[in-house]
């Protein structure tokens, strides 16, 4: 028996440390742990909930926005704030916006390594390759010259030391691409970061920048006028028209191609990885306004037990569903280590107990994260794209249905075969293809509106604070492309006065509960076979499937300043 | 090893034009006149690629994100060559004892000769068990990068000043990297700062193997000398007593300044309204939003920020950061007042012939804290 550890598990967002027991060459037990705290929850006490989306958003940068769109909803909805419909729309057009370049990053600069030999993609054939590329795309810039191109840049930069490539798995028996299959994913990874600077143009035509774009409490900041020079124009309008359709291109005839290519050689990944058997998705893309859940593209709810039969309903303001644990976490709790608090009702006094660094590992310690636990009705939950695609397959939403049936018609897999590592990462490229499509939708209907001249982008009838009840309380829904993400917010006398979040990668990244029932990450790593102990690139293979963003787990604090060294900036 | 960034652009198949055009577009970058683009060839030719190091401890990961969407193409493409980027986090191939190689080796074999680039404050609170990384603390992690390293950028606000986990009561002790590192550090601030003004620090770094030209906060002067609200394109609307009065109100869609509504951009030192985000394309006064101060110390408690200043010292646009010392924000300092005056006067005069019944609360006292 042996016991690895991974850490840093890099190409994620934040510090994520794995622990796990290999065992006659598989894992048999593995845990997970968040190792970085910031305490925003605690800076958000007492400030102004207009400004709280600001706050939040730096909770993450690269799933910018997410977080201030579920503030302003979480305000909006303590307030009683409708927004306008052309805000509604560009809330969306923004959403499917980071769907698609948060996805395509994801695969090629944070995902593709592990699956992907870069070393190896110096053997192949360009012309191969071109004839390769050809037979499943039919994208214009895969020629010989191209490949041929890029392996010479590569060659190069082998001879210069590889610089971030360096000391990566390269060689690893559990690399299957041909080499020519490599260079196209290696070709792609490097026009792929030349075009997600491209498509984000969006948030900066509707949000003044990006990373971080600008939100606002009851719409948007912007202001559209098509005859007016200082308002998103005709110009502004049809320099997005060009990046949608830019991205279309680059989503349709580069990313889903290359998935399923290198999808194809892995199939032996969907028999690895599945982990647990309930799935949560908040739902997104409201239609109709944000209220009507009937209306949302992705559909809400939960599935118990992969039972695809019933889709049960969820409600944040129910205190007896989610719930949050920290009987592994480093926290105290008023009512002791086995309670389970609603986030309304959140308590969370920091209070590491982990070895004193520097330290090898967290064996034998019963604590040993900085993420607590949330909980469904008691029930671990996976949330993420493959979550939302089958929550939404579940419900019949016939767009979803079709999509999905269409990727596993190409792969020739069974529904099941999603229940894995890579059915994680299909499910993504799924999801895509899918906010694609609803992206072009959106900007559609926004064009009828500017011709309609129905622009209103800002309802501010309930701005002043002086508008607002003494106390109030909200929570804001948003189905962001990692997962289901909430925030609960009370307000009393203009002030915030809680504040907690609940995010994806802390329901997928989770310890143990005080049912010692593990979260996704962990359950999904048990069964999985390690190769080599020294090079556990299967490892990285299943946690990167998930997506992780662990600076957006990890913002807790400590409202008694027990454990904590204060600092003055007065 | 070893090969000059000339030589390796050469194997890439960059001809000599492209070398000299990347070589003129890194001079522009780097504040440079573009003649100088001949004397920047010169050095390339002869520099070896130094050897970088990123580090990410307390922060979002978003001025990773803003560097990558650096908008001259092939100075990003050049960037996972010239720069040879031994260690991130985000990006890099390699995983834990991996990674850990990769950091060691590079800090082992290039001794006082590489550059640390900082991503993220350092929590000081629990005797730094905030921010562990391989089971070892952000802090001290940073004392053995630091040791060797020829110089250190402070990537975005984190690192500048702390950032949004040192606003009040700053939980966890996060403290900007300068106070405790004892090596030059050139603070980038901004949340995130603006990918190409990232892009033209590494580049004057490389161009000239020196440290740009500081203020006195450690920030390069060219992209923190002024004043958002001075370069701002809206700045004669403000001068004119033309001000929006609510969100996406008739004077929001013409474009007037958004004093009224909550703009930070008077006391806040960056090059948004000049360089502007994501290739040109705006900024967030274009884009309709208030700027909220994002490169400057402190700014998450200078809010509200949806309510506009009581008054901000009213020095012309010939002023610098220096001259006038640290910005303020919702309290002036004493010193500056007589500029105020003497800007308000003008001002006033500017507003009664063209908008009198809207102008700001100019004559409210200044507020001291």
């Amino acid at each position: 028996m042996a016991r690895i550890v991974v850490d840093p598990v890099t190409r994620i967002e934040g510090h994520l440390r794995i622990e796990a027991v290999v065992e006659n060459g598989v894992i048999i037990d593995a845990f997970s742990a968040g190792t970085m705290v910031r305490g925003l929850e605690k800076i958000l006490i007492g400030r102004d909930p207009r400004d709280a989306w600001a706050i939040t958003q730096r909770v993450c940068g690269v799933c910018t926005t997410v977080h201030a769109l579920a503030s302003v909803r979480a305000v909006e909805d303590a307030l009683g704030i409708a927004v306008p419909p052309t805000a509604e729309l560009i809330r969306n057009i923004m959403m499917a916006t980071l769907y698609v370049q948060d996805h395509v990053v994801h695969f090629y600069h944070l995902h593709a390594l592990d699956w992907v030999d870069i070393v190896n993609a110096l053997k192949a054939d360009p012309k191969k390759a071109a004839e390769l590329a050809a037979s499943f795309s039919k994208w214009d810039k895969n020629t010989p010259a191209y490949f041929s191109g890029v392996q010479d840049k590569i060659k190069a930069f082998a001879a210069s030391g590889l610089g971030i490539f360096a000391n990566g798995y390269w060689g690893h028996p559990a690399y299957k691409l041909p080499p020519e299959v490599n260079l196209i994913a290696v070709a792609h990874y490097l026009d792929a970061l030349e075009w997600q600077k491209e498509v984000v143009k969006i948030h900066a035509v509707f949000g003044g920048k990006n990373p971080h774009p600008n939100y606002l409490v009851g719409g948007v900041p912007c202001s559209i006028d098509a005859d007016e020079v200082a308002a998103i124009n005709s110009e502004r309008l049809n320099l997005v028209a060009r990046l949608i359709s830019q991205a279309d291109e680059f989503v349709n005839q580069v990313y889903i191609p290359d998935v399923l290519a290198v999808a194809s050689f892995y199939k032996d990944w969907a028999k690895w990885g599945g982990g647990l058997k309930n799935y949560l998705s908040y739902g997104e893309y409201p239609t109709r306004g944000y209220g009507q859940v009937d209306s949302l593209k992705y559909a809400r709810g939960v599935i118990l037990n992969r039972d695809f039969s019933k889709v049960h309903p969820v409600n944040p303001r129910d205190s007896q569903e989610i719930k949050e644990y920290i009987a592994h976490s480093w926290y105290d709790y008023e009512g002791g280590d086995t309670a389970g608090l609603h986030p309304w009702a959140g308590e969370t006094n920091l209070h590491y107990t982990g070895p004193k660094p520097p330290f090898e590992t967290l064996a034998g310690y019963e604590k040993y994260s900085f993420l607590k636990t949330p909980r469904w009705k008691d029930n671990p939950m996976e949330t993420g794209p493959l979550a939302r695609l089958l929550v939404s397959y579940a419900a019949g939403h016939a767009d979803v249905k079709e999509s999905v049936g269409a990727v596993l018609g190409k792969l020739n897999v069974p529904l099941e075969a999603l229940f894995s590592t890579l059915g994680r990462t299909a499910a993504r490229a799924v999801d895509a293809e899918l906010a694609m499509g609803w992206l072009k939708e959106f900007f559609a209907e926004l064009m009828g509106r500017v011709k309609t001249r129905e622009t209103s982008t800002f309802n501010g009838e309930r701005w002043e604070p002086s508008t607002w009840p003494a106390e109030a309380e909200g929570v804001g829904l948003v189905e962001a492309p990692r997962g289901s993400l909430a925030h609960w917010i009370k307000i009393r006398n203009g002030k915030i006065d809680n504040y907690q979040l609940v995010v994806p990668t802390t329901w997928n990244g989770s310890p143990r509960d005080a049912h010692e029932q593990r979260s996704a990450f962990e359950e999904s790593l048990i069964g999985t076979p390690v190769a080599k102990l020294d090079e556990p690139v299967e490892i990285l293979r299943t946690i990167h499937s998930f997506d992780p963003c662990l600076a957006c787990s990890v913002h807790l604090y400590d409202p008694q300043g027990r454990h904590l060294h204060q600092v003055s900036f007065e | 090893m070893g090969l000059s960034i000339w030589q390796s652009m050469q194997q890439k198949g960059y001809s000599r034009r492209d070398f000299l055009q990347f070589c003129t577009a890194a001079a522009v970058m780097a504040g440079l006149d573009r003649s100088a683009g001949a004397q920047v060839a010169s050095v390339f030719e002869k520099k070896e690629k130094p050897a970088v190091i990123w580090m990410h401890f307390q922060e979002c990961t978003c001025c990773s994100e803003s560097f990558i969407r650096a908008s001259h193409p092939i100075v990003v493409d050049a960037l996972l060559d010239v720069l040879s980027l031994n260690y991130t986090e985000t990006l890099m191939a390699a995983s834990g004892f991996q990674a850990e190689k990769s950091l060691n080796d590079t800090i082992q074999n290039n001794k006082g000769k590489y550059i640390v680039l900082v991503e993220g404050a350092v929590p000081t609170g629990a005797n730094g068990v905030y921010c562990m990384i391989g089971g070892k603390t952000a802090e001290s992690i940073l004392q053995t990068v630091a040791k060797d390293a020829a110089v250190i950028v402070a990537w975005g606000s984190c690192a500048s000043n702390g950032c949004v986990q040192a606003a009040k009561p700053n939980p966890t002790g996060a403290t900007p990297i300068h106070k405790l590192v004892n090596k030059p550090v050139i603070n980038v601030p901004g949340c995130p700062p603006i990918a190409d003004v990232m892009m033209a620090v590494v580049t004057h770094l490389l161009v000239l193997g020196q440290i740009p030209a500081l203020d006195s906060l450690g920030r390069p002067k060219e992209f923190y000398g002024r004043r958002v609200h001075d370069t701002c394109y809206r700045r004669a609307n403000y001068d004119a007593g033309l001000f929006v009065e609510s969100f996406d109100d008739e004077n929001a869609r013409k474009g007037y300044c958004l004093y009224k509504v909550g703009c930070r951009g008077p006391v806040t030192y960056n090059a948004c309204s000049v360089v502007k985000w994501n290739e040109g394309t705006s900024y967030p006064v274009q884009s309709g939003h208030g700027c909220i101060g994002c490169s400057e110390a402190g700014f998450w408690d200078n809010g509200p920020f949806y309510q506009h200043l009581a008054s901000f010292p009213g020095f012309g646009i010939e002023s610098t950061a220096d001259s006038i010392g640290l910005s303020v924000g919702t309290a002036t300092v004493a010193g500056v007042a007589v500029h105020a005056v003497v800007t308000n006067i003008r001002k006033h005069k500017v507003i009664a012939e063209v908008h009198a019944e809207d102008s700001p609360d100019l004559d409210e006292p200044i507020e001291k804290k």
